[in-house]
């Protein structure tokens, strides 16, 4: 645990002394903005939620975070500091757990930044305060399930790129297979109803739309933190037999 | 302190180290010698448990490096060949890091920091970033991080590579200095190193140990141990057939009209025949130097005929 906060600090140094962050912040307020109220109409539509928002959310971050969980490993292993980090007396998932939460840490402050959103809708109606609240904590239950993948694909590859490509299919894949037209598309197969239920329970997007309704079910906080849990010890898994590659 | 048996690793079809065994006790300074590609960086990252080996293990203070790797690194200080530092940081916060990874509450790392940064005379950067540090500087964190937790084991590869004759100097003092109490293995490929250093000498050839000995032994197996140079004040006729009748000589080489340079059979002592020879025969030595035998010599014997 302590090994977790110690990497967890240094990881945030590093973030704070670099440019990656604010160009990172920079893109993406102005990419949710342009998305919002450009793309959505959100002063023309003339109601007071957040769901235009909230909505290109899954879609801003499936370029967003790849870009920045490539870089989790591959910069170590080209500095060969990943020889000293794991000569040091530490457990490798300690390594990835302290990795994982600041750069989830970054990207989180990057979404709170949004705050004059809802503060706006706040002045122009009367919005369900709830709503908005689940509404960031889907976010970055999402964001954290991103990045968990990232970091698994980091591990696996000192290539920046592959990494990229890979984390952008699966997050791409893992969203799909719970998007409204896919589903509708499964159904023509005439799968089975219980194939269905569980290929759509198994999506991003499923638990997701459920949450930006205002309802925090446990279930839904569940798959997320599960799997953000489950990938990032399968990440520590493969980085012990490649981290010397 | 170490114990490696039979250690192995393969690379593919790459044999990169063949199955080395030794032994390291506390107060030695080994010296690992050998060409590039020898295998000493294999070795060392096995040692460290970075990378786990073909066939073999090996033991660091008894912890072996297969089942318990985390107690062999909490008793390893080491310094990677690549001279691996954060170099975003700044020398105070990474030298900050390394002792909270290594356990020390505030108090103590301010004062394990503050140690080691005099002992690698670190104090006039230890506020700059590590990217504008020379490669000197860099190599001496390196060190420092290694020493700040005063492990009983230290690795340490190619230590001085890059570094100018006067840090060389003060790494070296340093490390004769910290081996009262401690195992060290060094790798390098600069003899003199050894020499000035080490109490042991290791040399390794693709893969196995050629040689296992101390630094004044293995000089003495080169062939040039023992040959004597002699000048003679004065040109005389006869003096090369005078010499080469000696009953320790295998054979001489006139370097010029008054010096010669004398090859002793094996185990012989030529200095006193010589002398002897000299003072009976009126002759006056002008100079005279005996070889101590030369480790780059038996360094490249060793290395190129196996
Ligand atoms: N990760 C690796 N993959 C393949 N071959 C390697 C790897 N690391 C080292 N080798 C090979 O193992 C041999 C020994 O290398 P090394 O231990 O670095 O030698 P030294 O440190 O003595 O110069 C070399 O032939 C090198 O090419
Ligand atoms: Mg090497």
């Amino acid at each position: 645990m302590k090994n977790i906060a110690i990497i967890f600090k240094r990881e945030i140094a590093a973030y704070i002394s670099s440019p990656i962050v604010y160009i990172f912040i920079v893109f993406f307020l102005i990419l949710s903005g342009v998305f919002t109220f450009k793309l959505s109409g959100f002063f023309e539509i003339g109601q007071a939620d957040l769901k235009s928002f909230f909505g290109w959310i899954p879609w801003l971050y499936l370029f967003l975070i790849p870009a920045i969980s490539m870089r989790l490993w591959s910069e170590e292993r080209k500095s060969g500091t990943i020889e000293l980090l794991f000569t040091f007396p530490i457990k490798i998932y300690e390594a990835m757990a302290g990795k994982f939460l600041a750069a989830w840490a970054v990207i989180t402050s990057a979404l709170l930044l949004t705050f004059t959103l809802p503060l706006t809708v706040e002045y122009l109606g009367k919005p369900d305060v709830g709503v908005m609240i689940a509404g960031y904590i889907g976010s970055i239950l999402l964001s954290g399930c991103y990045l968990a993948i990232g970091c698994f694909f980091s591990a696996s590859t000192k290539n920046q790129v592959i990494s990229f490509i890979f984390t952008f299919v699966n997050c791409l894949i893992l969203l799909l297979i719970g998007f409204e037209p896919f589903v509708k598309f499964f159904e023509g197969l005439h799968l089975p109803l219980w194939l269905l239920t569980q290929i759509s329970n198994f999506s991003f997007f499923t638990h997701f739309a459920n949450i930006q309704k205002g309802i925090l079910d446990v279930r839904d906080i569940f798959f997320f933190v599960t799997f953000i849990c489950v990938s990032i010890y399968c990440g520590a898994l493969i980085l012990e037999n490649r981290k010397a590659e | 302190m170490i114990k490696v048996e039979n250690l192995g690793k393969y690379f593919d079809n790459i044999k990169a180290v063949d199955g080395i065994s030794f032994e390291v006790k506390k107060g030695e300074v080994v010296g690992f010698l050998g060409p590039n590609g020898a295998g000493k960086t294999t070795t060392m990252k096995m040692l460290t448990s970075f990378i786990s080996p073909t066939f073999g293990t090996a033991s660091i203070c008894g912890h072996s490096i297969i089942d318990d790797s985390l107690s062999v690194r909490k008793n390893i200080g080491y310094l990677p060949e690549t001279v691996a530092v954060y170099s975003d940081m700044r020398v105070s916060a990474f030298l900050d890091f390394a002792a909270q990874i290594r356990g020390f509450d505030k108090n103590e790392r301010f004062k394990k920091i503050k140690s080691v940064v005099d002992v690698t005379n670190l104090n006039s950067v230890f506020n700059q970033e590590i990217e504008t540090l020379s490669k000197g500087y860099k190599c001496r964190l390196g060190l420092a991080q290694a020493i700040l937790h005063d492990p009983p084991v230290l690795i340490l590869d190619e230590p001085t590579d890059g570094l100018d004759p006067n840090q060389k100097h003060e790494v070296r003092a340093l490390i004769r200095k910290l081996s009262t109490d401690k195992a060290i293995i060094i790798s390098t490929h600069i003899l003199e190193e050894v020499e000035s250093v080490c109490s042991r000498a290791i040399i390794i050839s693709k893969g196995a140990i050629a040689a296992d000995s101390t630094p004044e032994k293995l000089r003495s197996q080169s062939s040039f141990a023992g040959a004597v140079d002699v000048t003679f004040k004065a040109a005389k006729i006869g003096i090369f057939e005078l010499l080469k009748g000696l009953t320790s000589v295998s054979q001489v080489n006139q370097l010029n009209n008054q010096r010669y340079l004398l090859l002793p059979k094996s185990g012989c002592n030529l200095l006193e025949e010589v002398i002897s020879v000299s003072t009976n025969n009126g002759l006056t030595i002008s100079d005279i130097t005996v070889d101590k035998g030369r480790l780059d010599q038996v360094f490249y014997e060793i290395t190129t005929n196996s």
